[in-house]
């Protein structure tokens, strides 16, 4: 038979979590005996090579990219877990969300004390997705199975939670295990 | 008039002392309501309803109600935990909580009910008001974007520091913590030592200079939820 797919991605995140994920340690060869990796950025792999049992999801939705990734997920993922706080309330990058957007920007690339930028061009090349005007937890955006919370959430945390799904249990994580920082 | 008021919490009888509110009650029989404003000590105020419990089928704030004889009390069923898990992710999402940089993480009462109460994500969405920082103070600040507006500041200043430095002005979305002075914090009378800087159930309120002194996984509610010494103390 063959193994359960599982995705992961990191939109407006840091990607803490994934190494977080890494951080489950020796845990992982027993997790690739269990699933095969598919898009993910720990091995590389672009484009979604088929359906996956889970997708994990670390980062909220900052810009386009981040939408457009987040939908492909929800559309090739059964389940779709959010990991960490980005993910779940936008965190550190939705800070932005009490500054209207062009202030961000003016502060960023015009007015900043460190800023050099001679031209005064706000970036605008057509290859940059498009910021939004304010970073989006994802569940705002598409339907979330799970949370797991934590900045990032500890490896126990997401090992918990993917050996529970793959033996085909509910995801219940014990109180120490629900932390937000 | 009898010396106790026979009252039943969760089925279980309890003997209330006349004039005890519910709560109080509730934590001499070692039973744990949750609650965020109630502080022993000082006046209770009803402001953040965390302590709801049914009373004879009726919502009602346990730490303001009365006991009175025969009542029947709810504190756990479904309903009464929806109840406070709902208010509980309301107080998340209606300001701005960023634990993860958060001094007050870990030693936070409403991090803590949370936690007890097994929230991952809230199921609202956040409305990441606009809110201030006053730091203009040199010893303490505080940071209007994590307070719950319990009122425990209020109260305290008032009762025990006897200096009325904090008071509430707005209504609705606007309500915010003002201070007695013309312009900020920086301007009044408070203190460091002031039992109203103890006493912020949240990082609202804080003293400068003293963050993370205590490392992550000694903190107060890393190990133990909150709630969890009044329930062990009807163990013994
Ligand atoms: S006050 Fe409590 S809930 Fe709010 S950010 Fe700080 S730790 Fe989190
Ligand atoms: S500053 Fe702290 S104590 Fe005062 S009302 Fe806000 S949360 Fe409560």
């Amino acid at each position: 038979m063959a193994k359960p797919k599982v995705a992961t991605t990191s939109l407006a995140g840091c990607f803490g979590c994934h190494m977080s994920i890494l951080d489950i340690d020796e845990r992982i060869l027993k997790l690739v005996e269990l699933v095969d990796f598919d898009k993910s950025p720990i091995n590389d792999i672009k484009k979604f090579t088929g359906r996956c049992a889970v997708g994990l999801i670390e980062g909220g939705c900052a810009n386009e990219e981040n939408v457009e990734v987040l939908r492909e997920f929800r559309k090739h993922c059964d389940v779709l877990i959010a990991v960490g706080e980005c993910a779940i309330m936008g965190d550190i990058p939705a800070m932005r969300n009490m500054v209207p957007l062009k202030e961000c920007l003016d502060e960023a690339y015009l007015n900043g004390p460190s800023v050099y930028n001679p031209s005064g061009q706000v970036p605008n090349d057509p290859e940059i997705p498009l910021l939004l005007n304010k970073v989006y937890p994802i569940n705002e955006v598409v339907k979330i199975d799970y949370f797991l919370p934590g900045c990032p959430p500890s490896a126990d945390t997401i090992w918990q939670a993917l050996t529970a799904l793959l033996g085909g249990k509910p995801v219940e994580l014990p109180y120490e295990l629900i932390k937000y920082d | 008039m009898s010396e106790t008021i026979p009252i039943t919490i969760d089925g279980v009888e309890v003997q209330a002392k006349p004039g005890q509110t519910i709560l109080e009650a509730a934590d001499a029989a070692g039973i744990y309501i949750p609650r965020l404003c109630y502080q022993k000590d000082l006046v209770p105020f009803g402001a953040c309803r965390v302590c709801t419990v049914l009373v004879n089928g009726r919502p009602q704030p346990a730490c303001t109600q009365p006991v009175a004889p025969e009542m029947v009390i709810d504190n756990s069923s479904e309903k009464v935990q929806t109840y406070r898990r709902n208010i509980i992710e309301m107080l998340f999402v209606e300001g701005n909580h960023f634990c993860m940089f958060c001094e007050k993480s870990g030693n936070c009462e409403l991090q803590a009910l949370a936690y007890r109460f097994g929230i991952t994500a809230p199921k609202y969405p956040f409305l990441f008001p606009k809110r201030e920082v006053d730091a203009s103070h040199p010893d303490i600040f505080v940071d209007h974007n994590r307070c719950i507006l319990c009122a425990r500041c209020v109260r305290a200043s008032r009762d025990v520091d006897g200096k009325n430095v904090f008071g509430f002005v707005g209504r609705g979305p606007h309500k915010k913590v003002a201070v007695n002075a013309d312009a900020n914090l920086g301007g009044t009378d408070a203190a460091a030592t002031d039992k109203a800087l103890d006493i912020c159930p949240v990082g609202a309120l804080m003293r400068k200079r003293v963050g993370y002194a205590v490392p992550v996984g000694q903190r107060d509610y890393d190990t133990k939820p909150i709630g969890s010494d009044i329930e062990t103390s009807k163990a013994k």
